[in-house]
C-alpha cells in the first residue's frame, strides 16, 4: 500500500482499497493531524494501514478513557474535531465516559471503535460489545458500518455532523471483516443530509425584537456560555458588550469569552459564581443569554432566576430553548453570526447608574480569602494567573479547585479554559491537558487537578513523558475529596463519609514516570515554584501544592436555591468598619486588573513557545 | 425595581388544565438501521410517556412513518418535538393534535364464547362493523378498526364475555387535506 503516492495521484481513476486503507485516506481528506488511540484485535488491520502514514500522528495513550479526554482537550483548545481510534469490547466501553462528557459539553469528536466481524455480532463473541446501543444516548449520532461501500460516506457524514450545528461526539463502529473488504475509494466532496440542516443565521425578525428589548434596557446583563467560544464569537461579544456598556457574566464554559481585565466583567455566575454577578442577574431588566443553556448550576431555583428580566436566548440548538427556562425572545442561530447582526441593530445604552451600583457590589463583596502560612488553593491559582499573565491554556478537573480556578485565575483568552462542566468527570484534566498540548504550541498548557481526580487517570503521565510535552501538571493536594467534604460539612452535619484520601507521594510518582517534580507546602514557596515550572519548557513538570485541608468554596448558592440563600465568603472585607484585627490585613482580594503590555496571542501558531 | 410584566415566573409550566393532554405525533423517519430504537430510546431516556407507537413503510421505501401517541403539558410536548427533530434520521415531525386528522386503530380480540353467547357477540360486532376472523367451539376472534374511542368502546362492550387475548396496533394517523374552509 502506498497511500501517500495514492494521495498525490489525485484525480486518477479510483483504485480498489481495503476498508482499513479507505479509513486512513478519509482521515487524510479530513485533514486529521492527531489520532488518540489504543490498538487491539478488532482494529489490527486498521493499525496496519495507519503505520506508514506520516501526515497523521497517532498518540498511544495508556487507557482508552485517556484517549477520549485527550481528543476533547485537543478539540476544545484548537476548535478542530478530536479523533479517537480504539478496539472493540472493553476498548469501546472505556470511551463511554469521555463520549458522554463530550456530549454534555458539545465537543466535536469522532470516535472510531473496532467491532467483531459482522457474522459474529450478537453471538457474545470475544471482545464484543454493542457499543452503538450503549452510546446511543450519549452521542449526537452513531453508525455501524455494514458494507465497505458506505464507509467513506459515513466517515464524511460523521465529521460533518460532529463539527456542525451544536457540536458533539459521533461514533463509528467498524466491524473487522468490513475493514478487510475491498472497494473503490471515492471521497464524497459534497455532503447533503435531507434530515440534518442546522440553522445558523438567526431570524431577522427575532433579532430585531431582541434589539428593541435591548434598546429599552436600563439594567442589562450579558450571560455568556460556551457556545460563544465554540462559534468563535468572542470578538463579536466583546464588541457588543462595549458598545452597550453592558456588564458580562460568564458560565464555567464561557470563561475567556470576555476579558476579565475589562471593568464590565462580572466573572462567573451560578452556584459558585461571584456574589455581584448573581445579584446583578437578580436585578437585571434584560438578560441576554449568549450560547448558554440555563443549567441548574447557573439558575438554582428557576422560579426565582432573573425574576425581573425579559430574557433573550441565543442558541444554535432549538431544543435548548425553553427547555429549562421560559424565554421572551428566542433566537436560533450561530452566536457569531447572530451577534454580528445584533450589534448593528442596537444603540449604546446609558448604564452609568447600573454600573455604579455593580461597582459598589464589587467593592462590598469581592472574592477573597484569608492568607496564612498554610497554602490556600485560591492563592496558588491567583499566582498562576498573575505569573502567566493569563497567557496559558488551563485545563481543570472537577471539584473545589475547579471552582477556585474559575474564580481566581484571570481569564482573558477564548479557548484558554478547558474543563469538564456538564458531566463533571473527575480524571478529566490530565489527559485533556495532554490533548490540548498536542494542539497548542503557542501557549503553555497547565493541568490543574485535585489529589482525588489526579489519581483517576494518572496513567497518562507515561504518555506525557514519552512525548516530552511541556505540560505544567499542578496537583492541589488537600488530602480530601474537597467538594464532597464541603457538602458534608455544610449540609450533612459534618458527618464525613469516605472523603479522606490516603495518597501516594506525588513527587516520587512523577519521578517514576521520568517527570521532574517538586512540592510546595508553605505559602512563600508558591510563587517560586510556579515561576520555575513556567520557565521549564523542555518536557513536563509536576508541582504538588499541599494546601489547607478543610477549606470551602464561597460564595455558594446551595443546590436548588436562589440568590436569596447565597452564602458569601465568611472573611470580612478589608477596609470595612469591622474590628480591625491584625489578621484582616492578610485577606487577599481578587479582581480583574488590566495587565500592561499584554502580548498578542496568535491562536494555533505551531511554533514552540518560549517564555 | 419595576418588575417586567412578562417575567412573572421563569419556569415554563403551563396551567394545570393544559397538563397531560394527549397528542398524536407523526414522524417521517429514514428507514435506516437503528432509527426506531433511537426514537424509542429518546422517549425512555427523557422519561416521556408513550401511549402507543406504530411504525410502517410509506409510499417511499427509504422512509417510514411512525405515529406516536403521547401525553404531557405544552412544554413537554414542545421538548418532545424538538428532541425528535434533533435526531439525525428524522425527516419531519408533526403534532397532528391541532390539525384535523384521520386516525385509525385496528384491534384483534379473542373472546370466550358459547353457543348461547355467540349471537350476542356477533350482534355487537355488527354494530361496530367488526369482522369475525376466527371461530372455534369456545372462542370467537373479532377484527375491528376505527378511532381510538371506537376501539375502546367495542372492547368495553366485549369485556363481559371474557376477553382471552387482545392485540391493538396503536394509532396511525394522517392529516386531512380538505379542511372545510371553502
Amino acid at each position: 500500500m502506498a497511500p501517500q503516492a495514492a494521495e498525490k495521484s489525485g484525480h486518477h481513476p479510483a483504485k480498489t482499497m481495503t476498508g482499513a486503507e479507505i479509513f486512513v485516506r478519509c482521515l487524510i481528506e479530513e485533514q486529521v493531524e492527531v489520532v488518540f488511540g489504543y490498538p487491539g484485535g478488532a482494529t489490527i488491520g486498521v493499525y496496519d494501514a495507519l503505520r506508514d502514514i506520516s501526515n497523521i500522528k497517532h498518540v498511544l495513550t495508556r487507557h482508552e478513557q485517556g484517549a477520549t479526554h485527550a481528543a476533547e482537550g485537543y478539540a476544545k483548545a484548537t476548535g478542530k474535531t478530536g479523533v479517537v481510534l480504539v478496539t472493540s469490547g472493553p476498548g469501546a466501553t472505556n470511551t463511554v465516559t469521555g463520549i458522554a462528557d463530550a456530549f454534555m459539553d458539545s465537543i466535536p469528536l469522532v470516535v472510531f471503535t473496532g467491532q467483531v466481524p459482522l457474522r459474529l455480532i450478537g453471538n457474545d463473541a470475544f471482545q464484543e460489545a454493542d457499543i452503538v446501543g450503549i452510546t446511543r444516548a450519549v452521542t449526537k449520532h452513531n453508525y455501524l458500518v455494514r458494507e465497505v461501500s458506505e464507509l467513506a460516506r459515513i466517515i464524511k457524514e460523521a465529521f460533518y455532523i460532529a463539527s456542525s450545528g451544536r457540536p458533539g461526539p459521533v461514533l463509528v463502529d467498524l466491524p473487522k471483516d468490513v475493514m478487510a473488504q475491498k472497494t473503490q475509494f471515492n471521497y464524497p466532496r459534497e455532503i447533503s443530509l435531507r434530515t440534518y440542516i442546522p440553522v445558523v443565521d438567526g431570524h431577522l425578525k427575532q433579532i430585531r425584537k431582541a434589539a428593541e428589548l435591548i434598546n429599552r434596557a436600563r439594567r442589562p446583563v450579558l450571560y455568556v456560555g460556551g457556545g460563544t467560544i465554540l462559534s468563535d464569537g468572542a470578538p463579536e461579544l466583546t464588541a457588543l458588550a462595549r458598545k452597550l456598556h453592558c456588564p458580562v457574566t460568564t458560565t464555567l464554559h464561557g470563561m475567556g469569552a470576555f476579558p476579565e481585565t475589562d471593568p464590565l466583567s462580572l466573572g462567573m455566575l451560578g452556584m459558585h459564581g461571584t456574589w455581584y454577578s448573581n445579584v446583578a442577574v437578580n436585578y437585571c431588566d434584560v438578560l441576554i443569554s449568549v450560547g448558554a443553556r440555563f443549567d441548574d448550576r447557573v439558575t438554582g431555583n428557576v422560579e426565582q432566576f432573573a425574576p425581573e428580566a425579559a430574557v433573550i436566548h441565543i442558541d444554535i440548538d432549538p431544543a435548548a430553548i425553553s427547555k429549562n427556562v421560559r424565554v421572551d425572545v428566542p433566537i436560533v442561530g450561530d452566536v457569531k453570526r447572530v451577534l454580528a447582526r445584533l450589534i448593528d441593530s442596537v444603540e449604546p445604552l446609558d448604564t452609568k447608574d447600573w454600573l455604579a451600583t455593580i461597582e459598589q457590589w464589587k467593592n462590598e463583596h469581592p472574592l477573597r480569602y484569608r492568607q496564612g502560612d498554610q497554602i490556600r488553593a485560591q492563592y496558588v491559582i491567583q499566582k498562576l494567573g498573575e505569573v502567566s499573565r493569563g497567557d496559558a491554556v488551563v485545563v481543570t478537573d472537577v471539584g473545589q479547585h475547579q471552582m477556585w480556578a474559575a474564580q481566581f485565575f484571570t481569564w482573558v483568552h477564548p479557548r484558554s479554559h478547558i474543563t469538564s462542566g456538564g458531566l463533571g468527570t473527575m480524571g478529566f484534566s490530565l489527559p485533556a491537558a495532554m490533548g490540548a498540548a498536542f494542539g497548542r504550541k503557542d501557549l503553555p498548557v497547565i493541568s490543574i487537578s485535585g489529589d482525588g481526580g489526579f489519581q483517576m487517570n494518572l496513567q497518562e503521565l507515561a504518555t506525557i513523558a514519552e512525548h516530552r510535552l511541556p505540560l505544567k501538571i499542578v496537583v492541589i493536594n488537600n488530602g480530601f475529596l474537597g467538594m464532597v467534604r464541603q457538602w458534608q460539612e455544610l449540609f450533612w452535619r459534618r458527618r464525613y463519609s469516605q472523603v479522606e484520601l490516603a495518597n501516594p507521594d506525588f513527587v516520587k510518582l512523577a519521578e517514576a514516570f521520568g517527570i521532574p517534580a517538586m512540592r510546595a507546602s508553605r505559602t512563600e514557596e508558591v510563587e517560586p515554584a510556579i515561576r520555575r515550572a513556567l520557565e521549564h519548557t523542555d518536557g513536563p513538570m509536576l508541582i504538588e501544592f499541599v494546601v489547607a485541608k478543610e477549606d470551602n468554596v464561597y460564595p455558594m448558592i446551595p443546590a436548588g436555591q436562589s440568590v436569596q440563600e447565597m452564602l458569601d465568603t465568611p472573611e470580612p472585607v478589608p477596609g470595612d468598619a469591622a474590628p480591625s484585627d491584625s489578621e484582616s490585613s492578610t485577606i487577599l482580594l481578587h479582581k480583574g486588573r488590566p495587565i500592561e503590555q499584554r502580548k498578542e496571542v496568535e491562536q494555533h501558531v505551531s511554533e514552540p513557545h518560549r517564555l | 425595581m419595576s418588575a417586567n410584566p412578562t417575567a412573572s415566573s421563569r419556569r415554563a409550566a403551563p396551567p394545570p388544565e393544559a397538563r397531560d393532554k394527549r397528542h398524536t405525533i407523526s414522524i417521517l423517519v429514514e428507514n435506516t438501521f437503528g432509527a426506531f430504537t433511537r426514537i424509542a430510546g429518546l422517549f425512555a431516556a427523557k422519561g416521556y410517556n408513550i401511549d402507543s407507537m406504530s411504525v410502517g413503510p410509506t409510499e417511499e421505501p427509504s422512509v417510514s412513518r411512525m405515529t406516536i401517541v403521547t401525553r404531557g403539558d405544552d412544554q413537554i410536548i414542545e421538548q418532545i418535538i424538538k428532541q425528535l427533530n434533533k435526531l439525525i434520521n428524522t425527516i419531519k415531525v408533526v403534532d397532528l393534535t391541532f390539525d384535523s386528522f384521520v386516525e385509525r386503530e385496528l384491534v384483534l380480540a379473542k373472546i370466550s364464547s358459547t353457543p348461547e353467547t355467540r349471537p350476542e357477540i356477533m350482534q355487537i360486532a355488527e354494530i361496530f362493523r367488526a369482522k369475525v376472523v376466527d371461530i372455534s367451539p369456545r372462542t370467537l376472534t373479532l377484527e375491528a378498526t376505527g378511532s381510538q374511542q371506537k376501539v375502546d368502546a367495542i372492547i368495553k362492550m366485549l369485556k363481559p364475555f371474557t376477553i382471552r387475548e387482545l392485540a391493538r396496533t396503536g394509532r396511525v394517523a394522517l392529516k386531512r387535506e380538505f379542511q372545510g374552509e371553502v
